[in-house]
């Protein structure tokens, strides 16, 4: 099938606005949006630049606005999205160039979470074990591959950068609840400033846009519901 | 060895946002009880036509109807202020219209809750007649 793509694109470099480009290109009704864009760098204007890495929806790299909605390039099917495939930048972050955002701002937020394990005491000669259940128990927040698209669909971020967003707080979430951590008082102490948790309105654009579904307002809830009880 | 259950113990928490978090729902939940039943007194039970200067009078000669009447002000007042001091947080996002801003949010706040907290307590239905 002819698929007309119109891709917001901005060279931080030479332009001083963003403007639309329009591509069309042949693309098998079962392709993903990304051999679409493969197509038009490969074979029609090398300077479109965009991120992508496994290409396989686990890196996290190609996350962008697909016809209004934040989507995985490598995830997203073409027949699904119609002939006229709109695609811009994730909203939010400076454009670098093109569909390339600058995600300086992203990671640190995440790193603010202290997203590593921290546990108590002397490490134990074998694995640090765990039941089934403490395991399952933060489950759903092991899959955040950090592609942001969940804290660019996000308007409390959009309207307040310093807000730490839903990305960085599914990443709490993953150690606040895992039986092995220890530093839940200093993670939850730094979620409970005014630009921490308290800044989700639930608005579920989050959950909307993970591509790995995970349930992000939950999680988001679970951490309110930790702060106000004093324990998780 | 027996899986470690113990998990972080995190210390009770506090804090200005985690309480007006908590003070918006339970006032939103308590709210709706209010309000319905001053509709349900004000609209329903009596005719608007029938209330006058009179019938608040009455009403308020019981002091358990001048407090429903203040908790209905006084969580209204403070769950919309809360509200606008939220908004005001996320988009007013230069600093000088941001202190102008919350200055006059709480000064109208403030100005309201005495002043509705006044009428509601000092009110004399023998002086007015």
């Amino acid at each position: 099938m002819r698929v007309k793509l119109r891709i917001k694109r901005f060279d931080g470099e030479g332009d001083r606005e963003p403007y639309w480009a329009e591509y069309e290109v042949e693309a098998e009704p079962t392709d993903r949006l990304l051999d679409a864009l493969h197509a038009v760098k490969w074979y029609q204007d090398g300077t479109l630049s965009f991120r992508r890495s496994c290409a396989h929806g686990v890196c996290g790299s190609d996350a962008m606005l697909i016809n209004g909605r934040n989507r995985l390039a490598c995830k997203v099917l073409v027949k699904d999205l119609g002939e006229r495939i709109t695609v811009e930048p994730l909203r939010g972050y400076p454009v670098i160039k093109d569909l390339v955002v600058d995600q300086t701002a992203f990671f640190q937020k995440y790193e603010s979470v202290k997203p590593y394990l921290s546990p108590e005491g002397e490490p134990p000669a074998r694995e640090r074990l765990q039941t089934p259940e403490q395991r399952e128990r933060f489950d759903d927040t092991t899959k955040c591959i950090l592609c942001a698209a969940c804290t660019t669909s996000c308007p409390s971020f959009w309207s307040n950068p310093d807000y730490v967003g839903p990305a960085a707080i599914v990443n709490a979430h993953r150690f606040l609840f895992d039986s092995r951590d220890a530093a839940t008082a200093e993670r939850l102490a730094g979620l409970n400033g005014t630009d921490g948790v308290w800044r989700c309105r639930t608005v579920f654009n989050c959950v909307e846009a993970c591509p790995r579904g995970i349930d992000i307002t939950r999680a988001i809830g679970e951490v309110k519901k930790a702060l106000l009880l004093g324990r998780t | 060895m027996e899986p470690s259950s113990a998990g972080g113990r995190p210390r009770p928490t506090g804090g200005l946002e985690l309480y007006a978090w908590l003070f918006m729902r339970v006032s939103g939940a308590l709210l709706l009880l209010l309000a319905l039943g001053h509709l349900a007194l004000m609209h329903l039970i009596n005719n608007v036509e029938a209330i006058n200067f009179a019938f608040v009078a009455e009403r308020w000669a019981n002091p358990l109807w001048r407090l429903y009447d203040w908790f209905l002000l006084a969580l209204a007042l403070v769950h919309g202020f809360n509200g606008v001091r939220v908004m005001v947080d996320d988009y007013v996002r230069s600093p000088g219209l941001r202190v102008l801003s919350l200055v006059g949010v709480y000064g109208l706040t403030l100005f309201f809750l005495v002043a509705g907290s006044f009428v509601i307590l000092t009110f004399q239905p023998m002086a007015g007649g």
